[in-house]
């Protein structure tokens, strides 16, 4: 077993309210000194059987498919390491 | 023979009965169409219907736009089947790519129920025939996720294709201040986008819901959502 | 820790269990041993403690909630009365109607959005329980002060929840109120009501009959939600937010709910299911011994079947789990298949866990071992029955002394114009739209009124036009001065608001939401509040068909005012016949029904400008609230009033205000002789409301209220359109442009929560 984790994000063009909402609710809460905050989604994927060359390009038409949509999100796809 | 329009379940849809309705009151027969089914019944149209289908989970429309009735819609729509898709339907198309751009989350956070100023940009399509090019109608707006984004190439192509075809305009109703910070375009879409066509105006997709708009006594009390579907019966009577 | 087993609990009778940290009573815990004539096993202690919760038992309020059966009016409507899920009317062409509200104040103070979240899910359960389709749910919320930090902390998480939830089910939200006042600081109280409708055929009763039945549990799988929250969360006070209470709340799932949904009313249509219960607190603990204890046998369950969500969950916990969108049906063997064929089609988890057995026991296995062996009448119906001392508290004649009537009062028409812009634009009388737009109330394509109306109205039949209406009320102000009048007028209020469409009041739910009980001040507003209720039901004809009490809702030693919230559901023949709140022609003739008295005691005008709540509050005339809803009601089926609205908080001027707005139209008002214009405008009498009479229909409508005796007083004229400059204007005294009211009426609830 091992963990793959695809995080996805929106482009950096499109705009996203609730970053937007958790950065303006910083300083009340007096956090200072951050200038912008854009909220994404993290998937984690548990494999069965070796991550190999083949099953990571699997992994990544899933997320290019179906994980994330293209037309406003980024996305990447790591390998966490075992522990 | 009166004209077939079906109407997709998923798991979620919430105006499903609702459309048959609308769609039984202009004169046609509606066919109830359910998302595992690749099988469309022989219907004429299509239409996607509003709701949450599958929560939205992901996105909204992401995991439906993989059922089983979508790989027959998005291929019968490639050659020629009338599809509308409304609110979540909309969603659903965007993300089967059958009309370009994608839906995001409302610009003010927050559920939006309101009655919508529209304006008609585009009657040339198959389910605005029966409007007339600039005419302003009110269709209710109730959405979560109904914030049309797409590039600037993509917008400028669909404006300059005509295929943008319903706009936020701007009406008495949302001068009451309803939610702040809101004015006549209820949820940030570019360029007041409310829906557009394909190339061929065969496939439409709106965030409004004209099958709210169909008899006096409920829904917005208005009729103004009528045309939608006696628009697409006239072209199929006629075809 | 070793599984433990009936036999072990037999062998080990001096084992102690925790039963006070399970929130049972020293001799609440020796009457269970009394009952099984040995020590409760973990798993049967953990049954008994969260049905014989406060929550789950009423043993506080019990004894005083028997009047409503004992005072019932006779009613041919009532199909099924109190006890069920929620009780079922009669509505004429072969419907039923079952309606119900309930209490959901405590999770959503700890966790505002899943709290009102699961609140809207736990009550669209009761209703499917019931054999109904949804059509409607309906949201009374009471927040503390609307400008304190705690009421912006959870009024937007209780919106947003309710939203998320009720709007992804596909239920249109018709109605309900919100309400501020720095007494519910701390204890919110997110009420929910839901409305369903069914063929009479088709009421389905929440019991297990029939030896060899299977028992199938639906839905979610479980996991370790709200795990003791019946008892800990509902029925103990908490003096402030607890961090470690987080965990004990359930979250959600509204998509999982709407198939549920669909997939039981399948299961109905094709006659499949004998008994169903919803799974909501105390889970499965609750399901089965409700079950098994209105069947006519025992049943048998084996636990190990239950699909589990987290597998380290011990027996005990699975049994008082609370995880949302679970259902358990009782079906006949032979259709078992098909029943999970359905589920199935809809992607709902179904397991067969239990049957129902020829004896009278209620038996839990767990890895092939008994764990619980136990008559389920003792553990559903056999809770403690406290009597609870009560005592009228000796503040309350003080309070009473206070009158409002002698607070200052405004001189001359300027000041009246400024009052009544503070009032109308004060949180609880401002336009609520910004939190109802979040709200869908059109889906189902059905809502023939909507909030802000005087009730919701839904068609349930689209060939004749029949409808149903709901109206919820309650005003803790009234009730804090005089708990038993109080009650009264809230019910005065929701049945007026029913009339008001044009509908007929029916039935009556409730959910009586208060303190301690252990605070006999508390205990005696509750007996009052009660009393009160009971009494007018009986007098206006309409029973209670089911409701729901919370009690602890206090901070310390203070409790919220008493907040008896009624619900009153009518008919109506046509709806095409209701009337709206909104002004709809110029010229149209404005009266004032009913008598108009200086009444100011818990008043809205008192709260805004004086802040202050004493006095009386208004007197009840349940004979003149009949004969004036006899009056709506023929005046909306006989064509002669095209708008009506109720007065009640906030006098006339909040009702004119919200008639022109709604309609943009003006109204020119005259004081009527032998009022002033302060009373005219703000008093709060009862049995009050405002038509609006085409000139065709005067004579007629005059006529008519001159034959009945009820009092009709010409007071002005709609007049113009907003669009044109209209105004509102008392001849004499002030005119307010309607752009003006609508600023001071809209604004408000945005600046303060935005």
């Amino acid at each position: 077993m091992a963990r793959v984790v695809v995080d996805v994000m929106l482009k950096p063009e499109i705009l996203d309210p609730q970053g937007q909402a958790v950065q303006r609710a910083l300083p009340r809460l007096g956090f200072e000194g951050i200038s912008d905050v854009r909220q994404g989604k993290r998937f984690e994927l548990e494999v069965d059987g070796p991550v190999d060359d083949a099953a990571l390009a699997r992994i990544h038409e899933l997320a290019e498919t179906f994980l994330a949509n293209t037309v406003i999100e980024n996305f990447t796809v790591k390998v966490e390491e075992e522990k | 023979m009166t004209s077939r329009i079906g109407v997709v379940t998923f798991p979620g849809s919430l105006d499903d009965r609702d459309t048959q309705r609308a769609i039984r009151l202009a004169g046609a027969e509606p066919v109830a169409l359910w998302h595992k089914d690749k099988d469309l019944k022989q219907v004429d149209a299509v239409v996607l219907p509003g709701g949450f289908s599958y929560g939205d989970y992901l996105r909204a429309g992401a995991i439906s736009r993989f059922s089983p009735v979508m790989e027959t819609i998005i291929a019968e729509a490639k050659s020629g089947l009338p599809v509308l898709g409304i609110c979540n339907g909309f969603q659903v198309l965007t993300e089967a790519h059958l009309l370009p751009g994608a839906m995001l989350g409302n610009n003010h956070l927050h559920f939006i129920c309101r009655d919508q100023k529209l304006r008609v940009e585009n009657s040339a399509t198959a389910w605005t025939a029966d409007f007339a090019a600039g005419q302003e109608i009110h269709i209710p707006l109730k959405n979560m996720d109904g914030r049309y984004v797409a590039d600037a190439r993509t917008l400028d192509m669909l404006e300059a294709e005509g295929r943008v075809v319903f706009r936020y305009v701007a009406g008495a109703d949302e001068e009451a201040g309803a939610v702040p910070g809101v004015g006549h375009n209820p949820n940030g879409s570019l360029r007041d986008i409310a829906g557009i066509t394909n190339e061929t105006g065969s496939v439409v997709g709106l965030m409004p819901h004209p099958e709210h708009a169909v008899e006096s006594l409920v829904g917005n009390g208005r009729t103004d959502g009528l045309p939608f579907f006696t628009s697409i019966l006239k072209r199929l009577v006629s075809a | 820790m070793t599984l433990d087993t009936v036999d072990n609990a037999t062998r080990t009778p001096d084992v102690e269990l925790p039963w006070a940290e399970l929130g049972l009573k020293k001799d609440e815990y020796e009457r269970v041993v009394e009952i099984l004539g040995r020590r409760p096993t973990g798993a049967e202690l953990a049954m008994y403690s969260v049905m014989w919760s406060e929550h789950c038992s009423y043993k506080s309020s019990k004894v005083h909630l028997r009047q409503f059966g004992e005072k019932a009016p006779r009613s041919d409507a009532l199909l099924v009365g109190i006890g069920e899920n929620a009780g079922v009317v009669d509505v004429g062409q072969g419907y039923a109607v079952t309606f119900k509200v309930e209490s959901h104040n405590h999770p959503s103070y700890v966790e505002p959005y899943q709290g009102a979240a699961t609140g809207v899910g736990g009550i669209v359960r009761d209703i499917i329980a019931m054999g109904a389709r949804p059509v409607a749910v309906v949201d009374p919320l009471r927040f503390g002060a609307a400008d304190h930090p705690d009421t912006k902390r959870v009024l937007p998480g209780v919106v947003a929840g309710i939203g998320g939830y009720g709007n992804c089910l596909g239920l249109p939200n018709i109605g309900g109120e919100v309400v501020f006042d720095a007494c519910y600081q701390g204890n919110p109280l997110v009420n929910a009501g839901a409305i369903g409708v069914m063929r009479h055929e088709d009421i389905h009763l929440a019991k297990a009959s029939g030896a060899g039945n299977k028992v199938i549990l639906y839905g979610a799988r479980t996991g370790g939600d709200g795990i003791g929250g019946a008892s800990i969360l509902a029925s103990e006070t908490f003096d402030d937010a607890k961090p470690s209470k987080r965990p004990a709340v359930q979250v959600g799932d509204p998509f999982q709910e709407k198939l549920l949904i669909e997939c039981t009313l399948e299961a109905f249509a094709e006659k499949l299911v004998v008994g169903i219960q919803d799974l909501g607190a105390a889970g499965l603990s609750c399901a089965t011994s409700e079950l098994a204890s209105n069947g006519s046998g025992g049943m048998h369950v084996v636990l190990d079947d239950v699909p589990l969500r987290d597998s380290t969950l011990s027996p005990e916990e699975i049994l008082m789990s609370e995880s949302q969108e679970r259902m358990c049906a009782v079906v006949e063997p032979e259709k078992v298949e098909r029943f999970l064929a359905i589920c199935e089609k809809w992607d709902v988890i179904a397991t067969v866990i239990g049957e129902v057995t020829d004896g009278d026991r209620l038996e839990i296995y767990w890895h092939g071992e008994k764990i619980v062996d136990v008559d389920p009448r003792t553990v559903a119906h056999d809770g403690p029955v406290y009597e609870r001392p009560y005592a009228r508290p000796d503040w309350q004649d003080a309070l009473q002394a206070d009158d409002a009537n002698k607070l200052p009062r405004p001189a001359g028409g300027d000041q009246l114009r400024d009052q009544v812009l503070r009032l109308v634009g004060s949180p609880n009388q401002a336009s609520k739209a910004w939190i109802t737009s979040q709200y869908d109330h059109l889906v189902q394509g059905n809502t023939v009124l909507a909030q802000p109306q005087d009730s919701g109205m839904i068609r349930i039949d689209e060939e004749s036009g029949l409808g149903v209406a709901l109206a919820t009320d309650g005003n803790g102000r009234y009730a804090k001065l005089d708990p038993y009048h109080g009650a009264q007028l809230a019910l005065a209020e929701a049945y007026r608001n029913v009339a008001t469409t044009g509908a007929r009041p029916l039935a009556v739910s409730d959910c009586l939401n208060f303190g301690s009980p252990e605070d006999p001040a508390v205990m005696w507003q509750f007996a009052e509040a009660v009393r009160g209720l009971a009494d007018a039901c009986q007098e206006l004809g309409t029973p209670v068909t089911g409701g729901n009490v919370s009690l602890y809702n206090q901070t310390g030693e203070a409790a919220i005012h008493p907040t008896p919230v009624v619900a009153v559901l009518g008919v109506i023949d046509d709806v095409a016949r209701r009337t709206p709140v909104a002004f709809q022609e110029e010229g149209q003739l404005l009266y004032l029904l009913g008598d108009t008295r200086e009444e100011f005691g818990g008043s809205a005008w008192s709260q805004v400008v004086h802040d202050h709540l004493g006095g009386l509050p208004p007197q009840v005339d349940l004979e003149r609230e009949r004969l004036l809803a006899e009056i709506l009601i023929a005046a909306s089926r006989d064509g002669m009033a095209d708008s009506a609205h109720d007065l009640s908080d906030g006098g006339l001027v909040q009702a004119v205000t919200e008639s022109a707005l709604l309609g943009g139209k003006g109204a020119r008002l005259v004081v009527p002789d032998g009022l002033d214009a302060f009373t005219f405008l703000f008093s709060e009498s009862a049995g009050r409301a405002l038509v609006a009479v085409p000139r065709s229909e005067e004579l007629r409508f005059t006529d008519m209220c001159g034959a009945r005796g009820l009092p009709a007083t010409r007071i002005g004229v709609v007049d113009g359109r907003e669009e044109d400059g209209a105004v509102v204007e008392v001849q004499g005294e002030f005119s307010l442009p309607l752009t003006e009211l609508r600023t001071a009426h809209e604004t408000t609830i945005p600046a303060v929560l935005a």
